[in-house]
């Protein structure tokens, strides 16, 4: 183990802690950019710091294609090779093959492929992937996982989580720097309690550094996401932190936290700005809109980042999507704004304030009430009262079809559930 | 905007080092704009552009042609202009309405009205009164006047008609100025003829401008003529207002032009070089003494510049030039870059031109202080020779 991990604030499921770890201690709840390719699209190393990240990911896939694990251990592995001081991640591998690769075949034995470059057969192990993760050298490392989309249904499923299991023992034994990274097992099993109550006692098992809630953020309906995460949180050990990969958007960040959650990692906040959409607190602002040509105010007013306190909208909306200054600038505002989000998190929960935080956070992102059934169902299991944020009642919310999972629900002081007339 | 001469250098004397007073900052001449799209450097954001050397990177060269698209003229006068506009509100910024990259002057299509640019947005026809519409909102610290520029194959009619329409551009420009010109660049052409080019000077030197663009060089131009035009033009300028031309790049063609008397250049190299993935080497602590960095070795080089795409330097834990001072060179490797261009990351271009605009801009201050010290014509000289060396050795 590599790390430390102290919680200093809870609000019934949500921590704020500290994540120690061999290259930075951090604050959690955090969000974790995504350098792709050992860099950031279009921000500098300096840049990432002054706008606050604290850990950063690296993929294994492209970055084994280009330049090659062994490359990056002979310069001295990815910190050094990219020069960053604080952490990195590397994740498996798995999920690039999956997403990636036309040709992808998953056997016991690992994941078949045809190489992109000369498509020759190919084939990665948990061994494999975690001989490359040394090589690369990141604080944190991701055990191989058969992932399957949550959209699909039947014994595939079942096939996975076990398969998982397996997998984690030979990601452990093929481990040969557990002192200064940390193995990550990753929580699968879709979208069935059974499957992934299994897949959590195994992990937990093993005594990993910490843990990972896989196999989500592929496009299974909100309402199913939260009882997931809600369940893989309440089973996954106090103590360690919890990873729920590809998450995402900030609502979700939000929700995930509340139900104990503390690190997430996505595309969506520097890809979005390529498209040109800034991240503010009433949602989105699409940049490229025509009403943006002349809007003379900042993306955010309320957003302290360089470029909110210096342009405006109107020279935003014609530099996007058309000159790389644009990315630029709208990534440097959206990784500021999630980084703010994270800071606002971990400083909420630790000074007592997360509930207010929470209703705060809705109330600008949905002034209408029309908070989505999904965030009500979570937070009333998440304990946090959104009444006042909501346009009806919050308990209807209950009466929703779904998948009962009565131990996830907090016990009530209500003897008698009256539901709200319409 | 104040502008003196402070030192005469160099065979005829025509050499000068300058001081420019403009913007609240003391500018020393000669000195290289840094060329811009739609106000900012291509890849340089305003936080990484304060780390390249000051005041020398204070200088910005921006068309007021890439806004035609941009926010309209209202938008831009609400939020105060340019400076506002673009957060850079101590930068200088000198305004002229072609480049090379993103503002084509097509002289085919310009015509009595106004001059024509091949832009992103397509083809753009430019009236005066277009152009002052975008002066008086983006109030730049210096502008040049509108100028019908030709390349060099155009008929001696067409020429002439060039000269016509730049001067009475100019006054047009004048004219429609709320300074009636104190922060006017008057535009001299004239294409390849010296007759032309007297004539265009002269007429240009009698207008209440307070300096002069050289333009309508580097396009389609040989080199050889290039010197005779430049002496033609400037020969008829006055010493004491200060002259900038477009197009000329090239570390000799910087040097050419200052022999002839220009104090401010303008050109795109820097970009180009960025985008082919080239990062500048040439030793700019001392010409003539040792290249650093075992850029003897290198077989991908012409000793002026490396290119980082180059396999030979996917291992290669050096900086580009171990002395250099620049925010990449101090936090990146060679190979760390040559990673970044493989895989098409934008990175690569941000901190290629960091690199490269701080090590021109460090070309520059040796030019100036060769100037200072007299030795201008030697130094020239000595460099010119030495890349030429170079190339020679490589060949062989």
């Amino acid at each position: 183990m590599a790390l430390r991990f102290e919680v200093l604030g809870r609000f019934n499921r949500a921590r704020a802690a500290r994540l120690t770890l061999p290259h930075f201690t951090c604050q959690t709840p955090l969000f974790m950019p995504v350098g792709t390719q050992g860099t950031i699209k279009g921000l500098t190393t300096d840049q990432l710091e002054e706008i606050g990240c604290q850990i950063i990911l690296g993929n294994t896939y492209h970055l084994e294609l280009r330049p090659g694990s062994r490359l990056i251990d002979d310069l001295g592995g990815l910190h050094k090779f990219m020069n960053w001081k604080r952490a990195l991640l590397t994740d498996s591998g798995g999920f690039q093959m999956v997403s990636l690769l036309h040709l992808a075949d998953i056997t016991e034995e690992g994941v078949t492929f045809q190489s992109p470059v000369d498509g020759k057969p190919m084939l990665l192990t948990p061994e494999e992937s975690i001989h490359i993760q040394n090589n690369i050298g990141a604080d944190i490392i991701m055990a191989l996982d058969d992932v399957v989309k949550t959209t699909i249904t039947g014994p595939r499923i079942e096939e996975a989580m076990y398969r998982t299991l397996r997998w984690i023992d030979r990601c452990i034994a093929a481990h040969k720097k557990p002192d200064v990274q940390n193995l990550f097992g990753i929580v699968q099993g879709g979208l069935d309690p059974v499957l992934r109550d299994i897949c959590v006692k195994g992990l937990v098992e093993r005594n990993l550094p910490g843990y990972a809630i896989g196999g989500l953020a592929g496009g299974e309906d909100k309402d199913s996401f939260w009882r997931v995460v809600a369940q893989c949180t309440a089973g996954l050990p106090e103590d360690k932190p919890r990873y729920v990969m590809g998450v995402g958007y900030p609502l979700d960040i939000v929700v995930c936290s509340a139900l104990g959650a503390d690190m997430y990692d996505c595309v969506y906040p520097t890809r979005t700005a390529r498209f040109g959409t800034a991240l503010v607190p009433e949602g989105v602002l699409k940049l490229k809109q025509n009403a943006m040509a002349t809007d003379e105010r900042p993306i955010d007013p309320t957003c302290p980042c360089m470029v909110c306190k210096k342009y405006t909208r109107a020279y935003l909306h014609c530099l996007v999507t058309k000159d790389a200054m644009g990315s630029q600038l709208l990534s440097y505002h959206n990784l500021s704004y999630m980084m703010r989000l994270s800071r606002d998190l971990h400083m909420s929960i630790l000074e007592g304030r997360f509930p207010e935080f929470v209703r705060g956070f809705l109330r600008i992102q949905f002034p209408k009430g029309d908070v989505p059934k999904w965030v009500r169902n979570a937070m009333v299991v998440a304990g946090i009262d959104i009444s006042e944020c909501c346009a009806k009642c919050p308990r209807d919310a209950m009466d929703a079809p779904g998948t009962d999972i009565p131990e996830l629900c907090p016990p009530t002081n209500n003897k008698e559930h009256i539901p709200c007339k319409r | 905007m104040r502008f003196a001469v402070t030192k005469v250098c160099g065979g005829g004397a025509k050499a000068r080092a300058g001081v420019l007073q403009i913007g609240g900052s003391n500018i020393e001449t000669p000195a290289l704009l840094l060329s811009t799209r739609k106000g900012l450097p291509a890849f340089i954001s305003r936080d990484l552009l304060a780390s390249l050397p000051l005041p020398d990177s204070l200088l910005l060269h921006v068309c007021p042609t890439h806004f035609m698209d941009g926010p309209p003229s209202k938008t831009i006068s609400n939020i105060g202009g340019l400076h506002h506009m673009l957060g850079l509100p101590d930068h200088i910024l000198i305004a002229a309405a072609g480049d090379s990259i993103e503002s084509l002057p097509t002289s085919e299509a310009s015509n009595k009205f106004g001059a024509s640019f091949e832009t992103p947005a397509g083809r753009r026809l430019v009236k005066p009164s277009d152009y002052m519409e975008l002066i008086s909102c983006m109030k730049p610290n210096l502008w040049a006047s509108l100028a019908d520029e030709v390349p060099a194959w155009v008929t001696e009619k067409r020429n002439r008609v060039s000269v016509e329409r730049t001067l009475r551009w100019l006054d047009a420009c004048i004219a429609l100025d709320a300074d009636f010109g104190a922060n006017t660049l008057g535009v001299v052409v004239g294409g390849s003829s010296i007759e032309q080019r007297k004539l265009c000077a002269t007429e240009v030197a009698k207008r209440n401008v307070s300096g002069f663009w050289i333009g309508g060089l580097g396009l389609g131009d040989s080199p050889e003529e290039r010197c005779s035009i430049l002496d033609a033009a400037v020969g008829c300028l006055p010493p004491e207002k200060p002259r900038l031309v477009s197009r000329l790049g090239l570390p000799e063609e910087v040097l050419e032009g200052v022999a002839a008397g220009i104090d401010l250049f303008d050109s795109t190299y820097i970009y180009q070089l960025t985008m082919g993935g080239f990062a500048l080497i040439f030793p700019i602590d001392m010409v003539g003494k040792k290249m650093d960095n075992g850029a003897l070795n290198n077989s991908v080089g012409d000793f002026t510049k490396i290119n980082l795409r180059a396999t030979a330097y996917r291992k290669d834990t050096s900086r580009i030039v171990d002395s250099c001072s620049c925010f990449t060179c101090q936090n990146h490797t060679r190979a760390y870059l040559n990673h970044l261009l493989n895989v098409h990351e934008m990175l690569a271009q941000i901190l290629l031109e960091i690199h490269n605009t701080h090590h021109y801009l460090c070309f520059f201050r040796l030019i100036r202080d060769s100037i200072k010290s007299g030795e201008f014509d030697g130094f020239r000289q000595q460099f010119v020779q030495d890349r030429r060396a170079h190339l020679a050795a490589a060949v062989m």
